[in-house]
């Protein structure tokens, strides 16, 4: 057990040292030994593990390719360092604030007491300029996760890093394990792009649909205009600003993971951006998906898989002798991480060129059941029945498109809701926006079962939630309400209690929803007792999204969309477990 | 130390399942717990005082989970959908099934048990009501700025060769908004021949569409007060319009209304069609204005955007006055209408 674990160490450090980026002689040479500045914080990053471990948050530079600017680096990188840990253990984390802000961190995935659970304002009082926050709580679980900042903006300037618990028992189906933290750095001030976002000029989009370009009619183009909606709304936040990373590195630094070639690879994909979702593939070389969110499922083999912000997927490579690419190209296509899997060192895989800009369609307007009463799956991504919708009849359909009657009582109608999906569809068996055409294997949600069988149980409630938005004033909420006029009205569950709850989708653009100290099990069809555990679902654009929670962590815990924008724009709610072991005095 | 009693005491509660689901014995539970109740004495999770301190929830236990039983010919039913969903054709039609089945309502009664927020039984309650605070203002709550210079430009005229600005900016959040506009034209090596000022208090009344009222001030040709009530926004085809009424400290009407359409060319080429038109109740005689279309202006501006805070562009405009105005400036030996050519600048902050 211990070589075992040694080895997988081993393994790490090989691949660091052959990064060519001395990423791993940091660990080890002091920076001011290779005539660096102290505050230049490093790309990637290195590892932390025991019963008690200290990380300090300050402000730094980095830079990447070339582009630099400022950083809040954990332990002087950025990612910040790999904790990894044992289940079963327990764990002392003191977090100590070098910021002249208040700070914090969320330990995203983890199962622990709500107090430490790093949320200002929910959980905790946050971490002021100098003070030290210890969290301790026992490990229950073991898998692939990762912690952020839970405080401003912060996220978005590197405050982040992953978390791997390994399993109480050995898993003898890989013999090399690779972290991939896929995220995006940029040399802006996160507080110069929320504006930006606020002032309505889509300012990051520069892959706008044109007069000329794409294949809409012009009966199309005239609809998503008079609903004064813009179909490549895909991102918010692009590649214009953004340069994509794995593990710290941006395409320029030439990441480079080492294998002999026969090895069978864990890769621990981690979505720990602040607004991207990615496509991952490897082309030539198939992947396992073992686990989803840090939960083992079923073996499944795809191509390529889409992942949300937030969300991790764990998959098992075994690629043959050469280099091989891997890409982690935004769902916007506007840009990509890329490493390489080489079988010899300093051999560079040639990654892929970037595909064409998806296009939204009526589906992802919530008109999903419009046309074939939303039963017809195999023509969901492209049903965009351009004759069904002739130009008389846009007035009607420009109605339907926020038919507030439509909304149950439960959703304010306000300035913050632009839209309503008219008949939102369940789309668990989508791929993700742009992977519904290409010709290769696809994760979806469907393809998900839980390997461990969870208690048969029916839940006693439903509940419906509705995101909701409106892109030109940049506002998100959950049934209408910003987080910043219900922190006092949590979403409420009973100690114990299932629930069905029901996300559906009003507005166009895709929200990977995440709820603390909780895992829910995802409504896919799996059947009841192998319905995936997950902390955080995609809900698609115009579209709904089921899960099974059995409330039984209690306290209060956040709820929010992963998009750091949109949770800055109010589409959070506290959501509280009750009764709570302690009460007031 | 007296927390630790005070926790011990709570999880002597829940270990007594009719106390716990007792709402009333709860609140009035304020002073420290009888000693013979501190130490737990449950078998799970029986703690040492010092694991206490420094887990203070580690020491309790879990309320006893109320089970709800479901109905029989519920559960009969659920137990043969379980077997159909092995059939994914069939997933969307089963999970609606269940949908129906499950009751909504509101949660039940112990969920609304306890103090309004969790952590202020751990942490500092003040210290917890500044980070909520904070939290409302990092949360939907956020106010930002900007300014947009929409034309700043050089016209090439029939007569004299002219510069016009059309600057606006806003703070506030997303649905209550100070708006601030100013436009105004000049000779270029001359003076100043036309400029205001706004100041308007912008509040969301839909999705799409601002109310602005307040006041707007003109500097040239006369110093005038007017006050201002507007809506402003974005119409369907994705049209910025911005129509306003305002009446003078002289109780004169008129009105403007501006509609722009941004067309993308290219990523960073935009053709621009933009209409004004000035509407005036009366004849305004000391300002050369007559009942009517005072002023018509339509103009095309293609812009390139080396980045879209940078723009230049250029653009071709016809401007005619109609009616009434139209003789007067006839009258005055001059032609209403005519053709501008200008190179400008659109910017923002």
């Amino acid at each position: 057990m211990k070589t075992y674990f040694s080895c997988m160490i081993t393994s790490r450090r090989k691949f660091l040292a052959g990064s060519g980026l001395l990423a791993a002689s940091g660990l080890a040479v002091p920076a001011w030994a290779r005539g660096q500045s102290l505050t230049h914080a490093r790309n990637g990053f290195g590892e932390v593990s025991g019963e008690v471990i200290d990380l300090s948050i300050r402000d730094h530079h980095f830079s990447t390719g070339g582009r630099s600017g400022h950083a809040f680096a954990v332990n002087g990188t950025v990612p910040g360092p790999l904790i990894r840990l044992r289940e079963g253990q327990d764990v002392t984390l003191n977090v100590t604030n070098h910021l002249s802000e208040d700070s914090s961190i969320h330990w995203h995935g983890l199962l622990l007491p709500f107090q430490f659970d790093g949320v200002p304002g929910i959980s905790f009082p946050g971490i002021a300029p100098g003070e030290t926050f210890q969290y301790r709580f026992p490990i229950r679980q073991n898998g692939t996760y990762w912690w952020h900042s839970h405080s401003g903006l912060q996220e978005q300037a590197g405050h982040y890093g992953p978390l791997v618990i390994d399993a109480a028992e050995p898993d003898p189906r890989y013999d090399r394990d690779y972290v991939v933290l896929l995220s995006e750095f940029t040399p802006r001030h996160p507080h110069d792009i929320a504006r930006l976002l606020a002032t309505g000029e889509h300012y990051f989009n520069r892959q706008m649909q044109t007069v000329t370009d794409g294949a809409m009619s012009m009966e199309d183009r005239l609809m998503w205009g008079a609903m004064r909606m813009n179909p490549r709304d895909i991102a918010d936040v692009t590649g214009a600003t953004y340069t994509y990373l794995i593990n710290g590195h941006g395409p320029a630094d030439d990441l480079e993971f080492a294998f002999e070639p026969g090895e069978r690879i864990r890769l621990r994909i981690i979505n720990g951006s602040a607004m991207s979702f990615f496509n991952v593939r490897i082309p030539g070389v198939p992947m396992t998906v073992i686990a989803a969110d840090g939960q083992y499922v079923d073996d499944v083999e795809v191509d390529e898989f889409q992942i949300g912000t937030a969300e991790t997927y764990d998959v098992i490579v075994t690629p043959p002798a050469g280099a091989h690419a891997l890409v982690a190209e935004a769902m916007d296509r506007s840009g990509m991480g890329i490493a390489s899997l080489s079988s010899r060192p300093g051999q560079r895989a040639t990654p892929p060129a970037l595909r064409e800009t998806p296009t939204l369609t009526m589906v992802d307007m919530g008109m999903g059941g419009m046309d074939h009463g939303g039963m017809d799956h195999s023509a969901m991504g492209h049903a965009m029945p351009a004759q069904d919708t002739p130009a008389q009849d846009m007035p009607a359909m420009e109605h339907s498109m926020r038919d507030t009657s439509l909304l149950p009582a439960s959703v304010e109608v306000n300035a913050g809701v632009d839209m309503v999906s008219a008949m939102p569809m369940d789309r668990m068996d989508f791929p993700g926006l742009g992977l519904d055409n290409v010709p290769h294997r696809v994760l979806r949600y469907t393809d998900l079962k839980a390997k461990r069988a969870n208690p048969h149980r029916m839940p006693e409630r439903q509940l419906e939630i509705h995101l909701t938005g409106n892109m030109e004033r940049y506002m998100w909420s959950f049934d209408g309400k910003q987080f910043s006029a219900v922190t006092d009205d949590p979403i409420r569950f009973g100690y114990d209690e299932r629930v069905r709850v029901k996300l559906v989708n009003d507005t166009m653009m895709a929200h990977p929803i995440h709820l603390h100290g909780h895992f829910f099990e995802l409504v896919n069809g799996a059947g009841m007792m192998n319905q995936p555990l997950k902390h955080t679902v995609v809900v698609q654009p115009g579209s709904t999204a089921t899960f099974d929670l059995t409330a039984n962590e209690p306290g209060d815990w956040a709820f929010h969309c992963h998009l750091l924008y949109h949770m800055h724009a109010g589409m959070m709610q506290t959501v509280t477990v009750r009764p709570f072991p302690v009460d007031g005095e | 130390m007296m927390r630790v009693v005070l926790l011990a005491g709570v999880a002597a509660l829940f270990a007594v399942p009719a106390a716990a689901q007792d709402h009333s014995g709860h609140t009035g539970h304020t002073g420290p717990a009888p000693e013979e109740q501190a130490p737990p004495q449950t078998e799970e999770e029986a703690a040492t005082p010092t694991e206490a301190q420094a887990n203070p929830l580690g020491t309790l236990r879990r309320p006893a989970p109320p089970r709800v039983v479901p109905q029989t010919h519920q559960a009969m039913d659920h137990s043969q959908m379980d077997h159909s969903t092995m059939d994914h054709s069939a997933m969307d039609h089963e999970a609606m099934n269940h949908g129906t089945d499950v009751p909504s309502g509101p949660p039940p009664a112990r969920a609304f048990e306890g103090p309004l927020h969790a952590a202020d039984a751990i942490f500092d309650p003040q210290r917890m009501a500044r980070a909520r605070a904070y939290s409302r203002v990092t949360h939907g709550n956020a106010r930002y700025a900007t300014i947009l210079a929409e034309r700043l430009e050089a016209r090439i005229t029939s007569g004299e060769d002219a510069y016009l600005w059309d600057v606006s900016g806003w703070y506030g959040t997303p649905t209550q908004r100070i708006v601030f506009k100013t436009e105004g034209e000049g000779e270029i090596g001359g003076g100043i021949e036309d400029a205001e000022v706004q100041l308007l208090w912008g509040h969301a009344i839909g999705p799409w569409f601002d109310l602005q009222a307040g006041v707007r001030l003109d500097v040239e040709p006369d110093t005038a007060a007017y006050l201002a009530l507007g809506v402003a926004g974005l119409a369907p085809y994705m049209i910025h319009l911005d129509a306003a009424a305002f009446v003078s400290d002289n109780g004169e009407l008129t009105a403007r209304v501006e509609a722009e359409h941004d067309m993308r060319l290219t990523q960073r080429m935009v053709l621009q069609p933009r209409i004004e038109f000035e509407l005036s109740a009366q004849d305004i005689p000391e300002r050369g204005i007559g009942a009517g279309l005072p002023k018509v202006e339509a103009g095309l501006r293609l812009r390139y955007e080396f980045v879209p805070e940078f723009a230049p562009y250029v653009g071709i405009e016809y401007e005619t006055a109609t009616g009434r105005t139209a003789e007067i400036i006839r009258a005055a030996g001059e032609d209403p209408g005519g053709v501008n050519f200008m190179i400008g600048l659109r910017t923002f902050f």
